[in-house]
Parts: structure tokens; C-alpha cells; sequence
């Protein structure tokens, strides 16, 4: 861990001006970026600490849908009435995800900006272009269990680690963002990218810019939806694959289908060419299976992973399969439905 | 001495205290109220911090080490690398502490240049605060060489250890196995293996070194045995011992990973040594990987047998993972040897050099392998001769020990077979693989033997009864977790009548009697039996005492014409006759009397056995291979049993640690830069709750005076033996897959 500056602002203005430097980094429960720290892998110049800011609160929108506030622990957003009533999907994938401890601390900012558990990454013994931009990739050929079967690149096969994200994507959620220059919207497909040749760059955040919410629009597929995570134990432990499906059915016919993974790729996957095969059928294994398969057409193994193709193609069935059921997977319920 | 009459004593809260009483832990209250301090949580204001840099390559050399930027650090004291540390001790033996590998060159921190193994301490950064230290620490400025280096087991090359290490008798033949074996009609071949695990107990090892004015060192140590750390320590550093005062208090587990002292102790007395300050050096979470773990395996397998089942022959062969620098061993191919009734048995271990930290015990060390592996044969062989699991076992069963050719001091396992079957519903059970299911779930019921040594050890106790009636015994052992401070309450409870609120059991201390190291599932036979001792040599002392006294009421009375109830000793034919013992000790002008007994294990020939039979439900979803553990039931046989709560608790930890063995639990290394990268407690899974159901334990009694004088077996291992294997079992069964490789994981079940 290195020698740091620790700032505790009381104004968003106050913040930003104090976030102007790259080497500065926002602290919300620091269930990640501390741990990182210690490992040496983040070497923060200056902490501003961002949890005095008024931004803890979940707003209606005049849009009909909610406006969620960085700073909302993700214990309270999975039990707010307003989301395990109109947004079960969000709520379920919160449950699904750490501990009770780690989601009381952990903010719906600090989830969206969480970095990939790739091993590599974590020990700075060993390169990683991530971390090092220009060093290597140290998982390719190695320990790739974790790591991505989509939109890799040479230089990083890095998955994307939240479970709340693979929600929102599918929900199709917009990211509030402000800086020292102003305020903009990002559409959540926009917020992460792909490794490519920038690795180091999780997400489109530039330097100093602050998430101050989460907006997620009116239609909140209340019925038809499961988030089905598979991993290797019950519970605490970080998705090998999962699944967050939404489908809006009329007169027994698929009207509207999302769909997005976790665990597979270096942002949470969706796959609008696939989601549209389903349109105007009947909801179907066979056709649930037709829409894995299209999406895991360009799926590619590192080895340790190669797994993850074939179980990532049941494991779409599958969630597609609880959604159009409305027997959603229970995050508390064991027994897979 | 004769056995002493005790009474199951109503102590003044209602607690009962006798042998067999389900006493809660005396130091409970002071664990979940943080009384209980740990190695790193004694403090002084003038204590120094000392944080460790590991080597960042496998194997090789230090070119050069820069220390200056660190050094240069505003609180820093002192940056310790091999080449500024105070000379130490350049005899292999000093270093040989009493879990040590008989052959080898115990681990010197910072005392070469030489890089043995990835994760080797190379530096210690010295500071005024640990936060200093840390940041320096990052300011280490290495240049290695490296060199050829090799941690995949299954690229290094075998070879039989020529001196057998701890642990490990070499493993007896007999018969002709392998034609045996070619002329069974029935006949199976496994390739098994297991992946290395490492201990990770929840407390960090830490080591808090106290410099007294007066020259002596006070050593607050995370282990399993003070005597072996003070010991050692000594020896290494040329401590005088009476100078030396190791405590441990508390342990925060440890599961064998503390039965050698671990570097932090060597850095942290080095650090003390040099500077003459008190240091404290704790080890990461990520550092607890750069010392010993559960060595990788492989083993095959082959059964023979009739076509009934009858076992006709056992080929076993085995190869674990040791250091470059130590032979480290374990018993693997003992347990099917020894445990099935079977003319034939061809039995080979050997040990392969892999360039890591050497190995060390770990929860059953060599049984928790050796025995789960055995079983999933078992399992295999049940299947082939169309022989239901439990009733093969039973076919084969063997009265006596088939290694040694001996008799058991007792062996309660066929009632472990009966009453865990009935308990389970094994009765119930459809023969055929993938026959049970409910919605989308396969459901599986497998079981497994499980087999363990009943160890005992030499170990000296002090016993000492003070005036006011209330007692204290003492030895050098160990509490990490199991309940050691409340067994040793308890016999002592037992064995005077005093009640348990009036006893004081102290532990952890190098300055109290000899005990060995906390280990094998030893102590509560080793040490309860020289508290039981102790405390029968002190009664007898208070009642020459009495007898001695004039008009006594207790004139002329000897052991067997008393009871001792309530701290009180009164004539067994009339109860109101009697005196306490404050009152014998005023009438005699008393302050205290002690006694100091050893215990030692009975002389016998007959083997020294605990046993179980493990049944396990597991269920499986069908489609995207999720498996869980839904049903235990682990039928014990370990002697007699001191206090059923704790005894349970220990069971139910060994389960949870086959539950760990058998879905989740292993090391992960990078062959390439030969480096263990899930090291830590987010990716190195352990079962959490959610892994775990309810766990049925049943302990078959055993009254068995030979295995110890207490009649007591030990129960702190058994429970990992056999279970994991019954969950492999179990999966079987669910799912027609012969999964031989552990742990099982998702991808293991999924693909084809
Ligand atoms: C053992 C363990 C297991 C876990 N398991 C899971 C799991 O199964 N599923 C899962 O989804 N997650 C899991 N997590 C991760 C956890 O969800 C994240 O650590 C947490 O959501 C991060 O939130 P935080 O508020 O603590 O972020 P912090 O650690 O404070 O910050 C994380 C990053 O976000 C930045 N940041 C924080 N807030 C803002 C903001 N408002 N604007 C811009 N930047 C910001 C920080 O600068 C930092 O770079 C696990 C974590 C641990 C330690
Ligand atoms: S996969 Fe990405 S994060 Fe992991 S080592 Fe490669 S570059 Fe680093």
C-alpha cells in the first residue's frame, strides 16, 4: 500500500474539483478499491471520499421509471420496496451477489466500477496488461477459469465481475455522470467496453468524472424475468456464468426479450441480434436454444474456461425457460427452478 | 491407581461437568466478547512492525536487493535481508522442531541468497507503524536470476524416500497382488487425484515479540505447541531458554498449519534480535500461501474381487508433492490396506520434488487422501460386482488391523455401518445410477468408511488446589478450536468433584509442564489423561491431609471409602461426614497443594483405531450441473466421548472440510512462473454456510481402556475421512459420472 491524501468533500462541486488528477480516485465503501490498495494494484495519489455527498436516495422519474443514487448501499436497493416490487430482476441480482456484510458497504457507483478478479491483476508479481499497460497478458495460456469466452482481445481476456450490472444491462439502464466540465448520460450498453488494445479501461468514465445514479427506465419486466447464476459454491462466490432474462409476453407470444450475461465477457453481454429471434414465437426451449446458440457463435475457450460455452448455452435455456415459466430464480431458494 | 469414584457433579449453575456432559466451552463467553486475545492483538507502546516482501519468482537468486528507498522512509528502523541479518544457527538439527520431516534442511528466512520456492520471505521492512511498513515494503527494489523450476507434480519425477519422514512407516505388502489381481473375475482400475489445499484457518499467523528490561523475551505466537516454537526458537537464534517465554494463548484454527513454527516467528524474533526492540510481524492472507499446504496427489487404484464382491486384491500406488529442501510424507496407501479383509495387497508411495514451501500436516494428513480416494474405489468396486456399498463393505470387513496383523483395542465400526445406515434410510436407496430425481434435481446417496489413528503422547500436567478450594491444571498444549481448555475442565471437574465454575485450565504457555504439539486428534486423550492423573494425585494428597488431622472426621479413610463431591471429600457410607477441602486446608495451615503427573499411552500391541461411516445425500440440477451437499449423517466410532457438544462441533468441522475436499477446495497454480494465483479467500474456496446442511452426527461408544487410560480416541480428524469421498459417491450415483478427480467442480459436471 502507498502513502496517500484522504479528502472528505460535502458538495458534488467540491468533489469534483477535487478529482481533476488521474492518480485521484473516489472512495464509496471501498470493498474494492481497499482491497486493491493493499494489494498494491491501485496507488491512489489522493482518496476523496465520496459518501458525505447526498446522493443515497431512489427517486421516481416524471419517465415513469427510478433514479437510483451512487451512494445507495446495495443491501438497501435490493430491499426497497420500489425495486423488489417493480424490478425484481435488479433486486435478485443484488442477492445474488457477495455477502450480506460486503453488500451493506458496497454503493451502486462503487458495483459499476468494480474491477475484474482476474489473478493476474490482483498480483502484481505477475504482468498484466491491465494493470501495466504493455506488460502481457499473463492469463492467456495460464489460469483461465474466470476469464472470458466473448469479445476478448489479445491483450486481455478479463471478465467483468458484478452481478447488479448484468440487471441493469438488460434493463436497459442509463448512467448519470458529472464532472468539473458538466453532466452526461451514458446508456448502460455504452458504460463498459471491451478490452481491445486498452485493457487498462474498464468503462468510458474519463478522469474525474463521478456516477451520481443509476436511471432505469419504466418498462421493469415484474413477471417474466430470473437472474440464474452458476458458480462454484452456493453462495459468496463470483459468477462462472449468469444469466439476467426479461421477457414481455402477449397472448402467449414474446413480445419483448433481454437478455445479458455475466461471467463471460469484459462487460455484461447482450446480444440484440439474438434477443430478436425470439420475437413474435412462443417461448420454447427450442427456441431459447436457437438464441444461446446464436449468441455463443463466436464464443471462444482459453482452456480452463472452454466449459463456460456449454454452460453458458444451458444456462440461457434455462433462465429463458424460469422467465417465460414466471418461476424466477429465488436467490434464497438452493434448488435451481 | 485405582479408578477414582466421580460424581456427575450439579455444579452451582446447573452445569454438570462429568465425563459424557455436553458442558459448553469455559472460554466461550471470552471469544465472542473479544476477550480472548490473539498472537497479533498483544500490544505495547513501544512495539515495532515488522511487514514481509516475498520473492516475485519461483526459483533462483537475488542479484541484488535494494533497500535504500525503503530505508529512506520517515519511521522506518530497519530493513532485514540476508544480508544484513544476524547470523543464525547453521545446524540442520537445531532447526528440526518436532513436526519437521526427519530428512531435509529446514527453511532459514533471509539467510541466503537462494530463492527455493515462489512466495519466499526475502526482506523485512522494520517501522515505527504498520502503515509505514507496508508503504515501504513496496520500495524493495529486487534483481533476480532466475532458474529452472518446477511445481507441477505431474512433471516431477518420483522417487521412494529412502528414510521414511513423519508419519510415514513405509507401507507393507503381502500376498501376491498382482496375480491376484489377474485372475479376479471381477476387477477395477482408478486414476485418482487431488489438488492441493491450503489450510487457510480464519486468524493470520502472527508473532508479537516482547523485549523485557531484563534481557528475557516474551513471544506471543500463533501455534499448536509453545514448546515446539520456544524450542526451535531458541535453537535457531541462541536464545538461552530459561530467557524465553513463548504464549499462545488462543488460536484463531490453524488445522496443522501451526505445528511447525512459521516464518513470522523466525522474522520476528531475527527483527528483535538485531534491534533489540519488540516486533510483531503478521502474515497476510496472500503470504499464508507461501508456507506449507496439503500436497497434491495421485494415486491409483486397482481392486480385485470375486464376483460376491471379495476383495482378492489391492494394488495401491501413490505419489505426493515434497519441497526441493525437505522430504515431507505422508501415510497414503495405508488405509484400504489396512481396513479391508484382503490376502493381497501391493502397497507403494513415493514423493516427487515440486518447487514450493514444503508440505505440512493438514486435518488428518495422509488419511483425509488416502482414505477418500480408497473409498471412491470402494464405491467403483460396488458398482462393478453389482454389491450394494454398504454390504461390500461389509463382506470385506476385518476384524483385525490387515497391516499390522493385530487386534484392535476396539472397533465399534460395524455398529457405525448399522446405526448410520438406519439413521440415513440407506434401505430406501434405488440401486442403479440416475434412478432418483424430483423436478430438475438428480438425486444421489453414496457412503463411505472413514479411518483414523488413535494417537496418544506423552504430556505432563500440573494440578494445584488452593485454599479457597478453587483448582487450577496446567500444561503446554494447545486450544485451537477444538474445546481444549473445556476438556481439560472438565476431567479436572471429574476427577476432584469441584465444580467447573472453581477450576482454572491453563494452556499455551512454555513456562507450564512438557505437551507436545496440538496434533493426530491426541490431545484430549494425552492431556486428559495427565489432568485425570494430576488430579487423582492431588485428592490423594488432601486426603493424607485430612487423615492426618486431629479428629479428623476423615481419620483412617482411604481413596476408595470417599467421595468427592462439591470441592467437598466425605465417607461414601455417610455423606455428612466429611470436610471441605478450604477446611482441611486451614485445619493444616495449608496455602496450596500440587501435583505434577505424566501421562503416557498404555503399553499394547493391538492397534489404535478410530472409525465412521459416512452417508451423503447430494443433489445435482440436471441441466447446468450445480451440486450440493443435502444430507449428512457421519456415524462415529472414537472411544469414549468427554463432552458430546464439543466432540459434535469437531465432527461437524471435519464434514464441513470433506465438503470442501469433495466440490471446492484447491490451489491454483501457474506452472509457468510456478506461482499459487488464488490466493486468497475470495477465489480459494472454503464451504460457506450456504454449502453446508444439517449434519447428523452419532457417536458409537467405545469403552476401550487400552486405545488411552481415559478410554478417549480423539475426534478432531476422523470427521474429513471418508466424507468426501461419499459425496463423490453420492454424485455417482446422481449422475452416472465416475468423477475421480477433486475437487468436483460445475466444469467437471457439465461436460461430457
Ligand atoms: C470477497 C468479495 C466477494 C464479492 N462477490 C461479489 C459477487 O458475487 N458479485 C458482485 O457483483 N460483486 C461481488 N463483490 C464485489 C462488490 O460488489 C464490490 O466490491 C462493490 O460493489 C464495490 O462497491 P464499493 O462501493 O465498495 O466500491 P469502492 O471499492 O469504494 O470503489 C470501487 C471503484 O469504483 C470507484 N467509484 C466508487 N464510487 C464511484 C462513483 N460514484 N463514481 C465513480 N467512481 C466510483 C472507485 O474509485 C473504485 O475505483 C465481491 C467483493 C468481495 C470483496
Ligand atoms: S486477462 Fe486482462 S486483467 Fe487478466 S492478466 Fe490479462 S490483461 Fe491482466
Amino acid at each position: 500500500m502507498n502513502r496517500f491524501d484522504y479528502r472528505r468533500p460535502s458538495t458534488l462541486a467540491e468533489a469534483l474539483s477535487l478529482a481533476t488528477d488521474p492518480a485521484v480516485r473516489y472512495l464509496a465503501g471501498g470493498t474494492n478499491l481497499i482491497d486493491l490498495m493493499k494489494e498494491d494494484v491501485e496507488r491512489p495519489l489522493s482518496l476523496v471520499d465520496v459518501n458525505h455527498l447526498p446522493l443515497g436516495n431512489i427517486e421516481d422519474t416524471v419517465e415513469g421509471g427510478l433514479k437510483i443514487g451512487a451512494l445507495v448501499p446495495n443491501a438497501d436497493l435490493a430491499r426497497a420496496a420500489r425495486i423488489t416490487q417493480r424490478y425484481p430482476l435488479l433486486s435478485s441480482a443484488l442477492l445474488a451477489g457477495a455477502s450480506p456484510q460486503l453488500r451493506n458497504a458496497a454503493t451502486t457507483g462503487g458495483n459499476l466500477l468494480q474491477r475484474t478478479r482476474c489473478y493476474y491483476f490482483y498480483d502484481v508479481a505477475t504482468p498484466c496488461n491491465k494493470r501495466e499497460p504493455g506488460s502481457g497478458c499473463q492469463a492467456i495460456g495460464g489460469l483461465t477459469r474466470q476469464h472470458a469466452i466473448l469479445g476478448a482481445s489479445e491483450h486481455c481476456i478479463a471478465t467483468h465481475p458484478s452481478d447488479m450490472c448484468v440487471a441493469l444491462a438488460a434493463l436497459q439502464a442509463v448512467v448519470h455522470v458529472e464532472s468539473a466540465r458538466g453532466s452526461r448520460t451514458i446508456a448502460f450498453e455504452d458504460f463498459h467496453r471491451l478490452p481491445g488494445d486498452t485493457p487498462e479501461r474498464d468503462s468510458n468514465l474519463e478522469p474525474g468524472e463521478l456516477v451520481t445514479a443509476v436511471e432505469l427506465p419504466a418498462e421493469s419486466f415484474d413477471i417474466h424475468y430470473s437472474y440464474l447464476k452458476l458458480r462454484d459454491r452456493q453462495s459468496y462466490a463470483f459468477a462462472l456464468v449468469s444469466v439476467a432474462a426479461a421477457l414481455r409476453l402477449e397472448d402467449g407470444i414474446v413480445a419483448e426479450a433481454r437478455l445479458a450475461l455475466g461471467g463471460v465477457a469484459h462487460k455484461p453481454w447482450r446480444d440484440r441480434e439474438a434477443e430478436k429471434q425470439v420475437l413474435g414465437q412462443a417461448p420454447g426451449r427450442e427456441a431459447f436454444g436457437r438464441v444461446a446458440d446464436t449468441i455463443l457463435a463466436g464464443a471462444r475457450g482459453q482452456g480452463d474456461n472452454d466449459f463456460k460455452i456449454p454452460l453458458a448455452r444451458r444456462a440461457i435455456v434455462r433462465a429463458l425457460d424460469q422467465a417465460a415459466r414466471a418461476a424466477p430464480q429465488r436467490q434464497v431458494e438452493k434448488r435451481i427452478s | 491407581m485405582k479408578e477414582m469414584k466421580s460424581q456427575t457433579l450439579q455444579a452451582q449453575e446447573g452445569r454438570n461437568a462429568g465425563f459424557g456432559t455436553a458442558l459448553s466451552r469455559v472460554d466461550g463467553a471470552a471469544k465472542v466478547t473479544g476477550q480472548a486475545k490473539y498472537a497479533a492483538e498483544f500490544t505495547r507502546p513501544d512495539l515495532l512492525f515488522g511487514v514481509v516482501y516475498t520473492a516475485r519468482i519461483a526459483k533462483g537468486k537475488i542479484k541484488r536487493i535494494d533497500t535504500s528507498r525503503a530505508l529512506a522512509m520517515d519511521g522506518v528502523v530497519d530493513v532485514l535481508t540476508h544480508e544484513n541479518s544476524p547470523r543464525v544457527t547453521h545446524f540442520d538439527l537445531k532447526l528440526k522442531d518436532m513436526s519437521a520431516p526427519t530428512v531435509g534442511h529446514p527453511f532459514r528466512a533471509l539467510d541466503s541468497d537462494d530463492i527455493l520456492y515462489p512466495g519466499q520471505p526475502i526482506a523485512l521492512v522494520v517501522a515505527e507503524t504498520l502503515e509505514i511498513a507496508r508503504a515501504a515494503a513496496r520500495l524493495v527494489d529486487v534483481d533476480y536470476e532466475w532458474q529452472d523450476f518446477e511445481t507441477d507434480l505431474k512433471r516431477a519425477t518420483p522417487f521412494v524416500p529412502k528414510v521414511p519422514g513423519v508419519g510415514e512407516r513405509k507401507p507393507k505388502s503381502r500376498g501376491k497382488a498382482e496375480a491376484a489381481f489377474a485372475s479376479s473375475p471381477v476387477q477395477i482400475t482408478g486414476d485418482y487425484h487431488l489438488m492441493p489445499e491450503h489450510h487457510n484457518p480464519m486468524e493470520l499467523f502472527a508473532s508479537t515479540v516482547f523485549c523485557e528490561d531484563d534481557g528475557r523475551l516474551t513471544i506471543y505466537d500463533k501455534t499448536q505447541g509453545v514448546k515446539n516454537s520456544h524450542c526451535y526458537i531458541c535453537n535457531a537464534m541462541g536464545f538461552k531458554r530459561a530467557k524465553v517465554r513463548v504464549l499462545s494463548p488462543f488460536v484463531g484454527g490453524a488445522f496443522g498449519s501451526a505445528l511447525r513454527p512459521q516464518y513470522q516467528l523466525w522474522l520476528a524474533a531475527l527483527a528483535a534480535k538485531k534491534l533489540e526492540r519488540s516486533v510483531r510481524v503478521v502474515m497476510t492472507r496472500q503470504e499464508m500461501f507461501g508456507h506449507g499446504y496439503r500436497p497434491e496427489c495421485y494415486n491409483r487404484i486397482q481392486l480385485g474381487a470375486d464376483d460376491q464382491g471379495h476383495l482378492k486384491a489391492i494394488i495401491n500406488s501413490a505419489v505426493t508433492g515434497t519441497s526441493s529442501y525437505e522430504n515431507y510424507t505422508e501415510s497414503i496407501v495405508s488405509w484400504g490396506g489396512m481396513l479391508y479383509q484382503c490376502d493381497n495387497a501391493k502397497l507403494d508411495y513415493q514423493i516427487a520434488r515440486v518447487d514450493t514451501a514444503t508440505p505440512c500436516n493438514m486435518r488428518a494428513p495422509g488419511g483425509a487422501t488416502g482414505t477418500n480416494m480408497f473409498e471412491i474405489a470402494m464405491d467403483e468396486l460396488a458398482y462393478a460386482s453389482n454389491v450394494d456399498p454398504l454390504e461390500l463393505r461389509l463382506r470385506n470387513y476385518a476384524e483385525r488391523h490387515q497391516l499390522k496383523d493385530r487386534d484392535y483395542t476396539s472397533k465399534a465400526l460395524r455398529d457405525c455401518y448399522q446405526r448410520g445406515a438406519r439413521k440415513f434410510g440407506w434401505e430406501k436407496r434405488s440401486p442403479e445410477p440416475r434412478s432418483m430425481r424430483e423436478g430438475h434435481e438428480l438425486i444421489g446417496w453414496g457412503m463411505a468408511t472413514g479411518v483414523w489413528d488413535a494417537m496418544m503422547a506423552p504430556t505432563s500436567v500440573r494440578a494445584t488446589l488452593h485454599a479457597d478450594g478453587s483448582l487450577e491444571v496446567g500444561t503446554a498444549t494447545a486450544d485451537i478450536g477444538p474445546g481444549t481448555y473445556t476438556m481439560m475442565t472438565q476431567i479436572a471437574s471429574d476427577a476432584t468433584g469441584i465444580p467447573v465454575e472453581r477450576i482454572t485450565a491453563k494452556l499455551g504457555d512454555s513456562d507450564l509442564p512438557f505437551a507436545p504439539v496440538e496434533g493426530g486428534s491426541a490431545t484430549a486423550a494425552s492431556a486428559g489423561t495427565a489432568v485425570q492423573k494430576a488430579c487423582h494425585a492431588l485428592m490423594k494428597q488432601v486426603l493424607e491431609q485430612a487423615n492426618q488431622l486431629e479428629n479428623s472426621p476423615l481419620s483412617g479413610a482411604r481413596m476408595e471409602d470417599v467421595d468427592l463431591v462439591g470441592g467437598r471429600i466425605q465417607l461414601s457410607e455417610n455423606p455428612a461426614q466429611g470436610m471441605s477441602f478450604s477446611e482441611v486446608f486451614t485445619a493444616a495451615g495449608l496455602d496450596s497443594l500440587e501435583a505434577k503427573k505424566f501421562g503416557r499411552p498404555r503399553m499394547t500391541r493391538k492397534a489404535r483405531n478410530t472409525h465412521s461411516a459416512v452417508f451423503v445425500e447430494v443433489r445435482v440440477d440436471e441441466e447446468v450441473g450445480m451440486a450440493r451437499v443435502t444430507r449428512v449423517v457421519n456415524a462415529v466410532a472414537a472411544g469414549r466421548i468427554i463432552n458430546p457438544k464439543t466432540a459434535r462441533s469437531q465432527i461437524i468441522g471435519g464434514v464441513v472440510f470433506g465438503i470442501g475436499m469433495a466440490l471446492e477446495e484447491e490451489s491454483l497454480a501457474d506452472h509457468r512462473i510456478g506461482r499459487w494465483m488464488n490466493h486468497n479467500l475470495a477465489e480459494y474456496h472454503v464451504p460457506v454456510n450456504a454449502d453446508v446442511p444439517d449434519i447428523d452426527v452419532i457417536f458409537v461408544e467405545e469403552e476401550d481402556h487400552e486405545a488411552s487410560p481415559i478410554g478417549v480416541k480423539g475426534v478432531g480428524e476422523i470427521g474429513v475421512c471418508g466424507t468426501a469421498a461419499a459425496i463423490a459417491n453420492a454424485l455417482f450415483h446422481a449422475t452416472g459420472k465416475r468423477l475421480r478427480d477433486l475437487p468436483i467442480t460445475i466444469d467437471k459436471l457439465v461436460t461430457d
